[in-house]
């Protein structure tokens, strides 16, 4: 069961939801300017996690379940994302 | 529920699934698909055996199932006494030919390809005379155009087969097609597709004002289909095919189709001077033509080829002459010519396949090498003569007796009796040069192999069509008879005219036109040589190829030219013609509309987060297009993009959207990193300053229309057709989540169409991918060389401890996915991506040493299970793909609901997994080849 929102929590939700909005925008900035293409492939990594955290929080305000799996397959799949991109750099071939 | 009131689809349908079994059953034995075929055959003669004695006695069965009722199509089957006795040509003769086809083929030849085609034919042509539906009628009319094609092209390393079947599906096809025109116009005139209606409205067909029309597309398709004259080309060259197709389709079956509808619609169509004109006068040069130029011919088959163009133009002619006694001549005609002239294609292939040759000019003095067959061909020869005692005789005194009765119309109509006797004369000639030349006339002529005698069975189905040919000719009444009988009264539709089948009729007029045509064919032969040095002068250089050459390339430079006008290989250019348009009736649309452009809905509250993200979706939107030249950053970027709009759906509320979004998001990724390693890591710039401001242009103009459009439809209050989905997901589907129930339930169809599509191009790909070689660059985007270290052992083991988590996942998201978001397609693509991961953490070899399923058939399966669904709802008779749901009380779980569209979903996860595992590896595979083929990759290099 869910429990009910006091206002001490919207308020931790709120500061919550700031924070990472700004985590994500400087995880953004970052892969926009690289310059190396490494950088690019960790800000997106960690641009995946923020967006999970993102997910939960609002799952939480929405006082939701739903979002908990969404996050949960943002988390496999960026990992997949990122192991293809970083395995490329290491070795062109992904699959071999 | 009786079985008995199935059996004429069972009958049409039971050689289709034949052929797919035939397909897979020489695996099992050298000889399984031949009795596999032979078994497809007799049992669909076995289905029909309880049908026939109300059809002797002259009902009419009918069988139908609605199936489209809007456009009047119904799964309806017919058997009377004239389809009754094209079945009984097409199981019989096709059985015979199925044992000679047996040991005709060598060990090279794909004996299951060569019977599944084969029993593929068989059920196209059985629908054709089976059917009561003339739609269904015309499937199945274009279904033995491309079984035939496939049949004439068996032995596909020969140039003069592929060419030769290419003609023949050229010219029958536009056949198809001019029927398919008449046979709608038809439909329009009668107002019901059903051949009973249709049949009994002869007189409103004939008095209507597209009564010329209709005759002319239908005649067209006879013509094309039977070799009438001037379609009559494409069958010497078909004659390409292995001997027993050519037995099959252009003796008894094939040509016999068109020979079929004449028949089938005479009480229709004819009766009219058009119909009278038009049929008789193509049958009449038909008749001579094949009749002359046969007995040119060099080549076995060549000559039993025109001799079959001159047979079938004599039967269309005496359609042509429309009275009843001359369709009852030209379907005891019907009957005879399949007996003689499949036995004749037979025994030519019998001299084919034991010297070694089948040209007359080496072919001599065989009675001594095979006196059995010899004399078995020359029965029939001499039944291809018309020599009394056989049954040509019968049939051509018949046909005689007709042309003298239609002399009587007028002066000129007495050239008709006196050309009979004419191709009468030619036909008697090159009977007599088939019997001649080849079994007498001096020695063998330098023959590839020794002649010996054939093997008894490839000789017995010749035994027994030579008896046909004697017992129809000295005892007609009791042999033929009672199925003339029924098949004429089903032809004519009424009461059948009095007809002698006796063979002796006294001195008459038809007896010494026999007479003349006999003595004049002899002496004809005996002046050959004159008659051939003046052929070989004049005629020989007459080709119909060069015609037909030159109005196919005509065709052909025409529809280039077009396709050249909308598509010059150029993406833009093909963008520009179909966004154009698009973009002119947007702005046409949004020129006319008289109200404000954006509705007064009440709009959303301002939301700072995502504005952010928002921002940054343009922005890394914008950045992949800049950036596009350095492809791996771009390709991050696009992740982004990605990212944000499956956040934008998770947002609002639409969480399917999203996990779909999500999963095809990171295949892509995986999609192009595959791709890329083959690819230049940068691109040049390449295009010129003009054209980036058009393209800008372009760009940023339907941008803004479909922003605009976006805005117009979001900001009014419609109503969507998703509340009558939303009210009705629980009570119709038995779920929740209105998104799954929508693709496995309220849409299934369109689903089992998607998915249908996705195997078919996982299929596709992987056939292209197949085999193929490409070069990577050995270094990275920086000029460094790659990492040592194929698999680090982190990756390793992170991965396979993912793969069971993964899978679970997998299965939660399906099995839930029916009442919260999920389903077959998210849960196969988590599923296929945790499979994609060890194949990228552990290496193909690893992996495929691992997991061993084939992933052709998972998608079988998926397909498999999709597509029973459907049918076990038709068993229970409900449409197709109707579902069923019941709540199950499980322990521990709780109420549990249970739906028949979960089976379906399942299918949808196997063809998920099967076609993105198999693309994706397929690709993957590339440089595995390379690695274990050093050679090809050197070869490569230079």
């Amino acid at each position: 069961m869910l429990i009910p929102l006091t206002p001490t929590l919207e308020t931790a939700l709120g500061v919550a939801v700031i924070l990472v909005s700004i985590a994500s925008v400087l995880s953004l900035i970052r892969l926009l300017i690289g310059p190396s293409v490494p950088d690019r492939i960790l800000a997106l990594d960690t641009l995946y996690v923020n967006t999970i955290a993102l997910v939960i929080l609002f799952g939480l305000r929405q006082g939701s379940m739903l979002y908990f799996e969404a996050a949960l397959l943002i988390a496999v799949m960026g990992f997949i994302g990122t192991i293809a991109l970083s395995k490329y750099l290491l070795r062109g071939d992904i699959m071999e | 529920m009786n079985l008995l009131n199935y059996a004429l689809p069972v009958a049409a349908l039971l050689p289709f699934f034949g052929a797919a079994v035939v397909a897979s059953s020489a695996r099992f034995h050298r000889a399984a698909p031949a009795w596999c075929s032979a078994l497809a055959a007799f049992s669909a003669l076995l289905v029909l055996i309880p049908a026939m004695s109300g059809v002797f006695a002259g009902e009419t069965l009918i069988q139908s199932w609605s199936w489209v009722p809007s456009v009047g199509l119904e799964f309806a089957f017919r058997l009377d006494g004239l389809s009754l006795l094209f079945t009984l040509m097409i199981l019989v003769i096709g059985l015979l030919v199925t044992l000679y086809a047996g040991y005709y083929l060598s060990a090279e030849d794909s004996k299951a390809r060569f019977f599944s085609c084969l029993l593929l034919f068989m059920g196209s042509m059985l629908g054709v005379v089976l059917s009561e539906n003339l739609l269904l009628l015309l499937v199945f009319w274009e279904l033995t155009a491309l079984s035939s094609f496939m049949l004439i092209s068996f032995w596909q390393h020969r140039e003069d087969a592929r060419h030769g079947a290419r003609m023949a599906l050229a010219v029958t096809g536009m056949g198809g097609l001019a029927l398919l025109g008449g046979v709608l116009l038809l439909g329009q005139i009668v107002g019901s597709y059903n051949l009973t209606e249709v049949l009994a409205a002869g007189d409103i067909i004939r008095s209507h004002e597209w009564y010329l029309p209709t005759l002319v597309l239908i005649l067209v398709g006879v013509f094309t289909k039977s070799a009438q004259f001037p379609f009559h080309f494409w069958l010497p060259h078909a004659m390409a095919a292995p001997t027993p197709v050519s037995a099959y389709l252009h003796s008894a079956t094939m040509v016999k189709a068109g020979i079929f509808l004449l028949a089938r619609f005479f009480p229709a169509l004819s009766g009219t001077s058009e119909w009278l004109w038009i049929v008789s006068t193509a049958g009449m040069l038909t008749l001579l033509l094949g009749a002359f130029v046969a007995l040119f011919q060099h080549d076995l088959k060549g000559l039993l080829a025109y001799s079959t163009i001159s047979h079938l133009g004599l039967i269309t002619l005496l359609f042509g002459l429309g009275t009843p006694l001359a369709a009852v001549a030209a379907l005891f005609h019907i009957i005879n010519h399949a007996t003689f002239k499949a036995s004749l294609f037979m025994v030519a292939g019998i001299i084919d396949h034991e010297t070694g040759s089948r040209d007359m000019r080496k072919l001599n003095g065989l009675m001594k090498y095979m006196p059995h067959t010899s004399v078995l061909a020359i029965i029939a020869a001499s039944a291809m003569a018309g020599v009394p005692l056989l049954n040509g005789f019968l049939s051509k005194e018949m046909f005689f007796d007709q042309t003298v009765v239609a002399s009587g119309a007028s002066s000129w109509a007495l050239a008709i009796p006196v050309l009979a006797t004419l191709g009468a004369i030619f036909s008697v000639a090159y009977s007599l040069r088939f019997i001649h030349d080849v079994f007498f006339n001096g020695d063998p002529i330098d023959l590839p192999r020794v002649p010996h005698a054939p093997p008894l069975y490839m000789r017995l189905p010749v035994d027994l069509l030579v008896i046909v040919c004697l017992g129809v000719g000295m005892l007609p009444a009791l042999t033929v008879g009672p199925l003339l009988a029924a098949a004429v009264k089903a032809t004519i539709q009424g009461q059948a005219p009095d007809y002698s089948l006796a063979i002796w009729h006294g001195l008459n007029v038809p007896l010494l036109m026999s007479f003349v045509a006999l003595l004049g064919g002899i002496t004809v032969y005996v002046f050959r040589a004159r008659l051939f040095a003046w052929n070989d002068r004049h005629l020989v250089r007459i080709d119909a190829r060069v015609p037909y050459n030159a109005v196919l390339r005509a065709l052909i430079q025409v529809a280039t030219a077009i396709t050249r006008r909308f598509d010059r290989g150029s993406l833009q250019h093909t963008l520009a013609w179909t966004m154009g348009p698009a973009g002119l009736v947007a702005v046409a649309g949004f020129v006319s509309m008289d109200s404000p452009l954006f509705g007064n809905r009440t709009l959303m509250d301002f939301d700072p987060v995502a504005l952010i993200a928002f921002g940054g979706l343009m922005l890394s939107s914008v950045l992949t297009v800049v950036m596009h030249r350095k492809r791996m950053v771009s390709l991050i970027l696009l992740g982004v993009v990605g990212l944000l709009v499956s956040l934008g759906f998770a947002k609002f509320s639409a969480p399917d959207l999203a996990l779909t979004q999500l999963s095809v998001e990171i295949v892509t990724v995986v999609l192009l990193m595959l791709a890329l390693f083959f690819l230049p890591q940068h691109t040049s710039g390449v295009s010129s300053r003009w054209r980036h401001i058009r393209d800008a242009i372009w760009a940023v103009g339907l941008g803004t229309g479909a922003t605009l459009l976006t805005l117009a439809v979001l900001t009014r209050d419609l109503s969507p057709i998703s509340d009558y989905f939303v009210e009705n997901s629980v009570s119709g589907g038995g779920g929740t989540n209105v998104v799954n129930v929508i693709l496995v339930d309220f849409r299934g169809f369109d689903t089992l169409g998607e998915i249908v599509v996705l195997s078919i191009a996982g299929l596709g790909i992987f056939a292209l991918l197949r085999n193929i070689h490409l070069h990577a660059s050995l270094t990275d985007m920086e000029g460094r060389a790659w990492s040592t270290d194929s698999h680090p052992v982190i990756l390793q083991t992170l991965s396979r401890l993912l793969f069971p988590l993964m899978l679970l996942f997998a299965a939660f998201v399906f099995l839930r996915g029916h009442n919260l978001p999920g389903g077959g397609f998210i849960a196969g693509l988590v599923a296929a991506l945790a499979i994609v991961l060890q194949y990228l953490g552990n290496g193909i070899q690893w992996t495929s040493a691992r997991i061993r399923t084939d992933m052709h058939r998972v998608i079988a399966a998926g397909l498999f299970f999709a597509i029973a669904t459907g049918l076990v709802s038709i068993v229970l008779k409900f449409p197709f793909l109707t579902s069923t749901f019941t709540y199950l009380k499980w322990p521990v779980v709780g109420k549990f609901e249970v739906a028949s569209a979960m089976i379906f979903d399942l299918g949808v996860f196997l063809v998920v997994v099967g076609a993105t595992v198999m693309i994706l590896v397929e690709l993957g595979k590339f440089n595995l080849l390379q690695a274990t083929k050093p050679g090809k990759h050197t070869k490569g290099d230079d």
